[in-house]
C-alpha cells in the first residue's frame, strides 16, 4: 500500500520515468512559482478525479469509461481554474490557458484508466497523491533550475550575484526541453547507480 | 430455430438494456458534474468579478498615485482622474487588441493635455509565461512613463531607445511587444478623438 504511493514520487515519477504531461511542464516552468502552482492545480485535480473514478468504477459501463472519466476530469479542472482565478488571480493569469490545458493532461486520464477504475478508493487516493507530489517536486526543480539560470532568482528571490548574465534561452522553450534532458539524465545516472550499489552489496543480479 | 430466435431476443434485449445503462451513466455523470460546476460558479463568480474591478483600481492608481476621484468621461472606456482637490490629473483608458496569444486588455493613462504617457498597466493577457507575459513586468511598463505620444510610439529590438518616443521591446517576446506599442497608439487615437469631439 505505502508502494501505491512512494512509486509516483521516485519509481514511477510522472515527469522523469514515464515523460507524462509535457505540455504544462514545459510550458508554465519558466519560474519556480508557476510549476509550484501548476503542480499544486494537477495534484488537486488527480487526486479528486482518481477518487471519484474509484468510487464509481463499478457503475461505469466498460464501452463509455473514457467519455466519463473525461467529463469527471473537466468538471475538476474547471474548478480549480475558477478557485485559482478567486483566490489566486494574479497566478491564474501567469498560467493564462495552461490551467484549462490540465483537461488534456494525459497522467490525469491515464491514472483513472490503469490505476482508480481498477482499484478501491484508499489505493487509489494514495497512487494519485504520490504521482500529484512527484510531478510537483519534477516541476519545481525544472522551474527553479530555468528561473535561476534565466533570471537570477528562485521564487523570485535573487540568488546570483549583482551583473549576472542571464541565460535568455533557459525561459525560452529551448530551455525547457535541454533542462528536462539534463534532468531525465541525471536522474537515470542517479538511479544506476543504485542499482549497482544494490547488486554489490547483496552480490545478486 | 426456436433456440437460435430465443438466443437472437437475448442478445437483443441484453445490448437494448446496455445502451440504456451507457446512456444513464453518461447522463448521471454529466448532470452531477453540471451541478457541481454551476455551484463553484456560483461561489467564483463575484469574487472573480471583485478582482478584475480591484484590479482596474490597482491600475488606475498604479498610473496616477494621486488619484481620489475616478470619474467616467463619456464612455466606460475612459476616465477622468482627480486628486483630492479636484485637480484634474489625467484621463485613464481601456485599450484591448491582439496579442501573440489572445487578447490583451490595458490600462492605461495620459496627462491632461493628451501629450505625455502617464503609463500603462496589463489587466489582461494571455502571453507566454516568462516571455511575452514579462509586458506585465515593471521593466517593461516604466518605459512608457513620461513616453511623449505626440509621434506614434515606436519600438526598437536590442540596443537603447534614442528618441523620446521609443521603447526597447522584450527580448524573445518582439510580438508581444509590437502588440503592445500598436495597441496603445490605435487607442490614444481614439481617445483623442472622442475627448476633442466633445469639447
Amino acid at each position: 500500500m505505502i508502494k501505491d504511493f512512494t512509486k509516483g514520487l521516485w519509481k514511477e515519477n510522472p515527469i522523469f520515468v514515464q515523460v507524462l504531461g509535457m505540455c504544462p511542464t514545459l510550458a508554465v516552468t519558466t519560474k519556480a512559482l508557476f510549476g509550484f502552482s501548476m503542480g499544486m492545480a494537477t495534484l488537486f485535480v488527480v487526486v479528486s478525479s482518481s477518487v471519484v473514478v474509484s468510487l464509481i468504477r463499478r457503475f461505469v459501463p466498460k464501452q463509455v469509461r473514457i467519455p466519463m472519466f473525461t467529463v469527471v476530469i473537466a468538471t475538476f479542472v474547471t474548478a480549480a481554474d475558477y478557485f485559482l482565478k478567486a483566490n489566486f488571480f494574479q497566478i491564474s493569469k501567469a498560467l493564462g490557458p495552461y490551467v484549462p490545458l490540465i483537461v488534456v493532461n494525459c497522467l490525469i486520464l491515464g491514472r483513472a484508466e490503469a490505476f482508480a477504475s481498477k482499484n478501491n478508493v484508499i489505493r487509489s487516493f494514495l497512487d494519485a497523491l504520490g504521482m500529484g507530489i512527484g510531478f510537483t517536486c519534477a516541476l519545481v526543480i525544472l522551474g527553479s533550475v530555468r528561473e535561476l539560470l534565466g533570471s537570477g532568482t528562485i521564487f523570485g528571490y535573487m540568488i546570483m550575484w549583482e551583473g549576472f548574465t542571464k541565460w535568455v534561452i533557459m525561459i525560452l522553450p529551448a530551455g525547457a526541453f535541454m533542462t528536462l534532458g539534463i534532468l531525465v539524465g541525471v536522474f537515470n545516472m542517479i538511479n544506476s547507480k543504485v542499482n549497482r550499489n544494490k547488486i554489490e552489496t547483496h552480490g545478486v543480479r | 430455430m426456436g433456440q437460435e430466435n430465443k438466443n437472437n431476443s437475448a442478445q437483443k434485449a441484453r445490448s437494448g438494456s446496455n445502451a440504456v445503462r451507457m446512456i444513464a451513466a453518461l447522463l448521471a455523470v454529466g448532470v452531477l458534474s453540471g451541478a457541481v460546476l454551476v455551484l463553484v460558479y456560483k461561489y467564483a463568480t463575484p469574487k472573480i468579478e471583485m478582482n478584475i474591478q480591484g484590479e482596474m483600481k490597482r491600475a488606475i492608481e498604479d498610473i496616477f498615485p494621486d488619484a481620489v476621484k475616478i470619474e467616467d468621461a463619456k464612455d466606460e472606456k475612459i476616465f477622468r482622474i482627480k486628486d483630492a482637490g479636484g485637480k484634474l490629473l489625467g484621463y485613464a483608458f481601456i485599450a484591448e487588441g491582439n496579442g501573440y496569444q489572445g487578447t490583451i486588455k490595458l490600462m492605461a493613462g495620459m496627462d491632461p493635455g493628451l501629450s505625455t504617457l502617464m503609463g500603462f498597466d496589463v489587466l489582461e493577457s494571455q502571453e507566454t509565461p516568462g516571455l511575452g507575459a514579462e509586458i506585465c513586468g515593471k521593466e517593461f511598463r516604466g518605459q512608457f512613463k513620461g513616453l511623449s505620444i505626440t509621434h506614434p510610439i515606436e519600438y526598437v529590438k536590442n540596443k537603447k531607445p534614442g528618441k523620446p518616443y521609443e521603447i526597447q521591446a522584450i527580448t524573445g517576446a518582439t510580438i508581444s511587444s509590437r502588440s503592445v506599442v500598436s495597441i496603445l497608439n490605435g487607442e490614444i487615437e481614439e481617445v483623442r478623438k472622442v475627448l476633442k469631439g466633445g469639447k
